[in-house]
């Protein structure tokens, strides 16, 4: 039996699409049995972050009101064979589904799947709720900055209030030079503020530009710097102990190491 | 050079500073769930309160939500007015 993740955030636009997509490419490239459930009900993107959009026949509503068969809607993605995404409806609107029709869904994939990762919509009305539902854990995706972290802030109080969930959290678009400025909080004050376990850390990347111009998820690139966390975030969520990756510019050691020397926390 | 020494030891007023403070504030609020609204009632029954024992100055009367380092803490201040009598 698998397990459900939901991807969360509160605040929209700060990563939980892009981090859904290559949590679950890096998982479905490590071996796994994978399934992405796109929870955005009308604006769904997943599929076209995932490079699938083509694919789709039947989504998330016409499985949860019985028109067609989970195995009918699920895709199959074009470069794993143990990966497969579920869109969410796009003409439809989040009250079409309910948070007992999601539980009994995600229930019936985690029999086939080892993990079920659920990309949740923004904010914390319906759709949160139904994305949440069926999930055994919680990733909060959250930005170095003050909306971002409040909204975070909120959710992870919601989660805590269902003792279930054990939300770990996701720094997402970090910019060490201006993290080394003193311009952009570090990890370190998220951490302290936010008060739950780091999962991991991405850095900003351009490439997650490019990868979902084509839609191909950045784990795929050796050479992106996103792509390489998100592997390594993988790894965590199966259980490995592989260090954060280290987020610094190019060839500006020293200066740390100076810091570090010095016991001065940067 | 200073520019350096600034950087190897950290800029108090570097703006992730401010945001960290500007978090903390709002935070409190949001996690104490109370509204502005019932902290504004909450002021007006202290003041109420404290006003039968002691004659302050409901001018400088504040209520504030505050960190110390890992805990909440609600912070007033209150200030006596002087007894007109000494007061020569
Ligand atoms: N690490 C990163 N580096 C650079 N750009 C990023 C990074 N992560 C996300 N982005 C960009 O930020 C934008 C929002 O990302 P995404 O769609 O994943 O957010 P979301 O939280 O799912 O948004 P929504 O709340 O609308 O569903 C996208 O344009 C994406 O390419
Ligand atoms: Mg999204």
């Amino acid at each position: 039996m698998g397990e459900a993740i939901v991807i969360t955030s509160g605040k929209g636009g700060v990563g939980k699409t892009t981090t859904t997509a290559n949590i679950g490419a890096a998982l479905a490239q490590a071996g796994q049995r994978v399934a992405l459930i796109d929870a955005d009900i009308g604006l769904r993107n997943l599929d076209v972050v995932m490079g699938l959009e083509n694919r789709i026949v039947y989504d998330l509503v016409d499985v949860v009101e019985g028109f067609a068969k989970l195995k009918h809607a699920l895709i199959k993605d074009k470069r794993f064979e143990n990966l497969y995404l579920l869109p969410a409806a796009q003409t439809r609107d989040k009250t079409a589904v309910s948070p007992d029709q999601m539980r009994s869904l995600v229930a019936e994939m985690k029999e086939e799947f080892d993990f079920v990762l659920i990309d949740c919509p923004a904010g914390i009305e319906q759709g949160f709720k139904n994305a949440v539902a069926g999930s055994d854990k919680a990733i909060v995706v959250a930005t170095p900055e003050v909306s971002s972290v409040r909204d975070a802030d909120r959710i992870i109080g919601l989660l805590e209030a269902e003792e279930k969930h054990h939300p770990s959290l996701i720094v997402n678009r970090i910019r060490p030079s201006m993290v080394k400025k003193g311009d952009m909080m570090d990890i370190d004050d998220m951490i302290e503020i936010l008060a739950i376990d780091l999962l991991g850390v991405v850095p900003d990347d351009e490439f997650i530009v490019v990868s979902t111009n084509r839609g191909e998820p950045a784990v795929l690139n050796q050479q992106s710097k996103a792509g390489e966390a998100y592997r390594l975030i993988s790894r965590r969520l199966l259980g490995e102990n592989v260090p954060l990756m280290k987020v610094e510019e190019e060839g500006q050691g020293l200066l740390g190491r100076l810091r570090k020397m010095m016991g001065i926390k940067g | 050079m200073f520019d350096l020494f600034a950087r190897v030891f950290g800029r108090e007023d570097a703006s992730k500073e401010v945001a960290k403070e500007r978090l903390r504030l709002v935070l409190v609020h949001d996690r104490s769930s109370l509204s502005p609204q019932a902290l504004e009632s909450l002021k007006n029954d202290l003041l109420q309160v404290i006003s039968q024992y002691l004659d302050i100055d409901d001018q400088g009367f504040r209520v504030d939500f505050s960190r110390h380092d890992d805990a909440m803490a609600l912070v007033a201040n209150i200030p006596i007015k002087k007894k007109a009598s000494r007061n020569l």
